[in-house]
């Protein structure tokens, strides 16, 4: 049994305002991304039978809403977890257990209001194995493989700065992007060393924000009045790999990643060469190289050279983060929503930096630090 | 308008959502909103109304008096409430509609009763706002 072409967004949006949202508190960014969602599509809210949401309870979004659900799902696998929302959906969808999915995201990252702290639990593994050596979260634990693919294939530190460099001619594009001003290779390598080898414009951005989508069977979407024509989904995929980074099978390659991108393209049917648009999750640089590597565009060790010569880059073959990415365009803590929310966007054809002629785009993300991944196959072209 | 505590008030942390709700307490006025669209009172403070999703929402002061709705006694407090043991926890049902978690003070724990008539007093945090509490009426 596949889901494939059975499952439709019909809803799609973001928080009304992004950036620095101080007067929202996390779970009021899931309610705003939520109704602007619920208004994007012009269902009425009684309609919505199933509610999934990450960082904060779905059980609060729902009552928060005002929405009674016949099917709940808290997976909270980090920042792709929306994607395995969305594949979660798609399943129940398909088996009958609810008919219209609100999947919500909101995260005060920068205000920190009502986001709850960040304390390692110290009993538990990275608390004994990791913390006690003092790596800093995110920004040293992250990146810390990156040097040891750049000793095995060769990427130097101005490729990798590259990365940062094309993502932010998309972002240029892109009013709603939080950094527009253009950058050079110069700029990224002259800017603050976080952790070696990461400069600051190479980290992603920690801003406030939140999306959300209504997911339902493609059926439906057909008698739905709907403003913008449905997405549908053509191949999801999901894995796991470690909860430490530092437990990988190897620095160099997402495990995760590769499991979740053959197994929604598998889904598919689809091949790389029908990709017309690329979201892949970048919360530091090297994400995008390992993506387009473990999700099989480009071969061992190629990524940067296939970045460097302008093939993500506007008017290049395989447009990549065309919001401008967590580099950026904003990274609230859990991106992945923001990457759907732009795939969405190109297959409706209103994104700001629109890509002309989009029919597939993949939607790929990453959850803590390669612990996770979610991978979405979308197309405006019903099946 | 407030008055000392007789049970520990340990003050709540608002944010910009609930920061006109907490403000007003300190003048003792219990604020609700009610949803310019539908008229729903809407308890817990938020931007939007739960009911009908309009987000034009306006602050209005409750009377202050509502109904015990049930209660429980508490025999044994944690943290501030550490020894302050036995009170009162109880769902007290506002005029206005809305149902909230509060505490019965101003009469020994075992004569609270269901559908007693209660309104409330204030106890100051010391930081800028009060805990609403109820107490018996007549």
């Amino acid at each position: 049994m596949s889901i494939k072409g059975q499952i439709a967004i019909v809803g799609a949006a973001e928080t009304s305002e992004l950036g620095r949202i101080p007067q929202l508190s996390a779970l009021g960014l899931h309610a705003d991304a939520a109704v602007n969602a619920i208004r994007d599509c012009g269902i009425d809210k009684a309609e919505i039978d199933g509610v999934a949401s990450a960082g904060q309870s779905p059980v609060a979004v729902a009552k928060h809403l005002g929405i009674t659900p016949t099917w709940v799902d808290g997976t909270s696998v980090g920042g792709c977890s929306f994607m395995l929302h969305v594949r979660h959906a798609a399943a129940a969808i398909a088996a009958g257990m609810c008919e219209v999915v609100l999947v919500t995201h909101g995260e005060s990252g920068r205000s920190r209001v009502g986001n709850g702290a960040w304390s390692p639990d110290l009993q538990s593994l990275n608390g004994q194995f990791e913390v006690p050596y003092g790596p800093t979260g995110p920004p040293t634990m992250f990146p810390i493989g990156v040097l040891r693919y750049m000793k095995e294939t060769g990427l130097t530190a101005e490729q990798l700065a590259t990365v940062a460099v094309v993502q932010r001619q998309w972002a240029a594009q892109n009013p709603r992007a939080m950094m527009r001003d253009p950058i050079t290779v110069e700029d990224v390598l002259a800017s603050r060393m976080i952790a070696y080898p990461m400069h600051l414009l190479e980290c992603c951005l920690v801003t406030d924000g939140g999306g959300a989508l209504l997911v339902t069977s493609a059926e439906r979407a057909r008698s739905m009045d709907l403003t913008s024509p449905p997405v549908y989904v053509l191949g999801t995929g999901e894995s796991c790999e470690t909860p430490m980074v530092s437990q990988m099978e190897d620095f160099t390659t997402s495990k995760a990643f590769r499991v979740s991108g053959a197994k929604a393209f598998a889904e598919s049917g689809i091949g790389h060469a029908d990709v017309d648009h690329l979201m892949i999750y970048d919360a530091f640089a090297h994400l995008p190289i390992y993506g387009l590597e473990d999700l099989g565009f480009v071969g061992r060790g190629e990524a940067a050279a296939f970045i460097g010569e302008g093939n993500t880059a506007p008017g290049g073959s395989l447009p990549l983060n065309t919001n401008g990415g967590g580099l950026s365009y904003t990274h609230t803590g859990m991106y992945g929503m923001f990457a759907i929310q732009e795939s969405v966007r190109q297959l409706r054809g209103t994104a700001a930096a629109q890509v002309p002629g989009v029919e597939v785009s993949v939607a790929h993300g990453v959850g803590g630090m390669f612990g996770a991944s979610g991978t979405l196959v979308l197309t405006n072209q019903a099946q | 308008m407030t008055e000392p505590a007789e049970l520990p008030a340990p003050a709540p942390q608002p944010n910009l959502e609930t920061q006109p709700f907490w403000d007003a307490t300190a003048e003792g006025r219990f604020l609700l909103k009610r949803c310019d669209t539908c008229g729903t009172v809407i308890w817990y403070p938020r931007f939007l109304c739960p009911d009908c999703h309009g987000t034009e929402t306006s602050w209005f002061e409750a009377s202050g008096r509502g109904t015990i709705y049930t209660f429980t006694i508490v025999r044994r407090g944690q943290g501030p409430y550490a020894g302050a043991a036995p009170y009162v926890a109880a769902y007290v049902t506002l005029d206005e509609g809305p149902t909230i978690l509060t505490n019965i003070v101003g009469c020994p724990p075992e004569q609270v009763e269901i559908g007693q008539p209660v309104e409330v007093v204030w106890h100051d945090t010391g930081e800028g706002s009060a805990l609403y509490r109820f107490r018996p009426v007549g």
